[in-house]
């Protein structure tokens, strides 16, 4: 790509000490992108947008926000009733942690259909899954925050997780609430981490961005750019794109925050937490529930059933194991699929396949709110047993033996001049 | 089409099992009766404040809940927001008394007794006892939970409460009812410590609106829906607005980009 001449003698002074202005020209605006990105490609944009809104809010929270037992609860209800449009940023950081996780969920589930993951952006998909596993942290480490029931219970449930580390699990639980309980400590370790992670991801995005504008972004096709035809460039096709779907993305996280800011919590939550009283069901944010089945699909005799190792792994151990498991197996997906095509477009049967994983996720999903006995916990069960065989076995298979449709000769061949996909950019 | 279709499925698929988990709590309660739906001035998407039933909600709220449940929350002035004259709000906070805090020699007792002195708009509304075991002590062993966030801290809350305070009934024969309790089909375990709190005729209304059981169920609800989101009004009023600019805003950012594709095409 060619170095663009500034007519601005400032932009000009600057851009020779400090080339911003052409970087920026180079990533943002003539950034070239394929023709044919559909609208499933505005998650990644927009959840870097929620980013910014959750980190602004954030900012504007910790000032009025006490990170002690005794002062915490109310200091979050003093921010919803004396400060001024407190409710506001509240309610926008509450409601925005939820469209985050929509953002990155349908992005991932993207990732997954459109075989974005697969060879040259390997590193790509992996940087993703690590900002992922950073928002799940910083989710959960806000949720304690405003020290109500389920912050409380849910910091106790999910803090005895690490007792089952081999030898220091005692000492990490401990290190984690700096005494021997959930209790003031804790909660002001989880204040300054809950601010030191975003800056995390922050730095990840743009390494995932890096690693983006090094291959550039897949397709719906799945096949690679091949000349000048099948790309346009970022601005003003995606910009204008990205904007409106910006709009409606608006629409929906505004609704929730105006409408509904509640929807997505528990009420238990607006009772100040207690350590005397726990509550009949402990449940935790509705984007940790699929891992929260898992985590309780393994069952107490687990050991038992499958003879392996039983002093080194009780079953205690083995439902965090899987739990763990089941989001860190994500990270070796560009090799757990043998396909060399990538999108489900031209792939029969992974194509049902996808479906029926994100069919299964949402079912865990559905059973991780539910208490785990009975059937719950049977389809629980199954759903997590299919959740690996999805991605242990079948992906590795399917990509073996799989019969896939014939690709096009090109993206502008396909999506061009009447093509059956010409709809595809539109 | 076929992708039309399954993006719809998905879609569909995404709000299922949202509204699955939204109600499983509910569910899981177990035997729980479900709380009918009222109706409230304060749903949708033009909810507001009928400032007439919240003055009868406090009303019935200071006369008879007041006497075992606090609002802690609260501060005599939200009663000036909520639709209360000044005059009437410091007349109300001077009636409390609050903690003089000390006295010119340093001491806040005298002689062990607290000095104190009435209370003002700026205070925040006195709670029925000084701490959570003298609570116990007077409701045999009962606490009396706060009410600032009773509708957001309930599945349901406004319907629940309302459900709750006019549910009262015998306890059905062969139901085993401990001590000091009294029954309820609403409330988790059918049993809870309060005694039915409303009676007709409870409270008499300075409007004139006749104090039956189910009107002063609504009228408290209503006053505690409030108490729990005094911003309600204001925020759907400010979302109604917000909408309307964004659905113009995005249809404009719509038709931007259809331009802006249509040269390549």
């Amino acid at each position: 790509m060619s170095t663009p001449t500034w007519k601005n003698p400032i932009v000009q002074w600057v851009d020779h000490r400090l080339p911003i202005v052409t970087f920026l020209d180079h990533a943002i605006v003539k950034y070239p992108t394929p023709r044919n990105l559909n609208y499933w490609w505005n998650f990644g944009s927009l959840a870097g947008v929620i980013l910014v809104v959750m980190i602004g809010t954030g900012i504007m929270l910790a000032m009025n926000y006490v990170p002690h037992t005794s002062m915490a609860f109310d200091s979050v209800e003093r921010i919803m009733r004396d400060i001024n449009y407190g409710w506001l940023i509240r309610y926008l950081h509450v409601n925005g942690g939820s469209m985050f996780f929509i953002c990155v969920y349908i992005h991932i589930f993207r990732g997954m259909y459109y075989g974005s993951y697969k060879e040259p952006r390997e590193l790509l998909w992996i940087i993703g899954i690590f900002i992922f596993l950073a928002m799940m942290a910083t989710a959960f480490l806000g949720y304690v925050l405003p020290w109500g029931q389920m912050s409380f219970w849910g910091a106790t449930v999910i803090t005895n997780l690490f007792s089952v580390v081999p030898f220091f699990g005692e000492a990490i639980v401990q290190w984690l609430w700096g005494g021997f309980s959930v209790d003031n400590p804790t909660l002001n370790k989880f204040f300054s981490f809950h601010y030191l992670l975003p800056f995390i991801i922050f730095a990840l995005v743009f390494i995932h961005l890096w690693a983006l504008h090094t291959h550039k972004s897949s397709n719906p096709l799945g096949i690679e750019v091949q000349g000048d035809e099948d790309e346009i460039p970022f601005h003003p096709y995606y910009t204008a794109k990205d904007a409106y779907g910006f709009g409606v993305f608006l629409i929906v996280f505004l609704g929730f925050t105006f409408f509904a800011p509640n929807f997505f919590g528990e009420p238990d939550n607006y009772i100040e937490a207690n350590p005397l009283v726990t509550p009949t069901h402990i449940v935790p944010e509705w984007y940790f529930l699929p891992f929260y089945a898992i985590l309780r699909a393994v069952p107490d005799n687990f050991v038992d059933i499958w003879g392996i190792l039983p002093v080194i792994i009780p079953a205690k151990t083995a439902g965090v194991i899987a739990m763990f498991a089941s989001i860190l197996v994500l990270l070796v997906l560009p090799w757990l699929d043998t396909s060399k095509v990538r999108s489900a477009k031209f792939r029969p049967t992974y194509f049902w396949l996808f479906w029926l994983f994100f069919i299964d996720t949402i079912i865990l999903g559905y059973i991780g709110a539910k208490p785990a006995e009975g059937t719950f916990l049977l389809i629980g069960r199954l759903a997590t047993a299919y959740y690996f065989l999805h991605l242990v076995i079948f992906m590795p298979l399917v990509g073996k033996y799989e019969k896939t449709k014939p690709l096009p000769d090109s993206i502008s061949a396909a999506v061009t001049a009447g093509g059956s996909d010409a709809k595809e950019g539109s | 089409m076929f992708k039309k279709i399954l993006i719809v499925a998905f879609v569909t698929m995404l709000g299922a099992g949202i509204t699955g988990i939204k109600s499983s709590p509910v569910q899981a309660a177990g035997d729980v009766a479900h709380p009918a739906s009222q109706e409230w001035t304060t749903d949708g998407l033009f909810g507001f404040f009928d400032r007439k039933q919240l003055k009868r909600g406090w009303q019935v709220y200071s006369e008879i809940c007041a006497s075992c449940h606090s609002v802690r929350l609260l501060f005599y002035r939200n009663l000036q927001e909520m639709g209360l004259a000044a005059e009437e709000v410091k007349k109300i906070a001077a009636e409390a008394e609050v903690a003089a805090g000390p006295n010119e020699d340093g001491e806040t007792h005298n002689d062990g007794e607290l000095i104190v002195r009435p209370g003002k708009a700026f205070d925040k509304i006195v709670s029925p006892y000084p701490n959570d075991l003298a609570a116990r002590a007077a409701n045999a062993g009962a606490l009396p939970p706060d009410l600032s966030l009773m509708t957001k801290a309930r599945v349901n809350g406004a319907n629940y409460l309302h459900a709750l305070l006019t549910g009262y009934k015998d306890a059905p024969s062969g139901f085993k009812m401990s001590e000091d309790m009294n029954y309820n089909p609403y409330f988790p375990g059918s049993q809870i410590a309060m005694g039915e709190p409303l009676s007709d005729e409870g409270v008499e209304y300075a409007d004139g609106t006749k104090a039956t059981v189910d009107q002063m169920a609504k009228d408290v609800t209503a006053f505690l829906i409030w108490a729990a989101e005094p911003e309600l009004e204001d925020r759907k009023r400010m979302g109604v607005k917000v909408m309307l600019f964004l659905i113009i805003f995005t249809a404009l950012l719509y038709a931007v980009k259809r331009q802006v594709w249509a040269k390549l095409h």
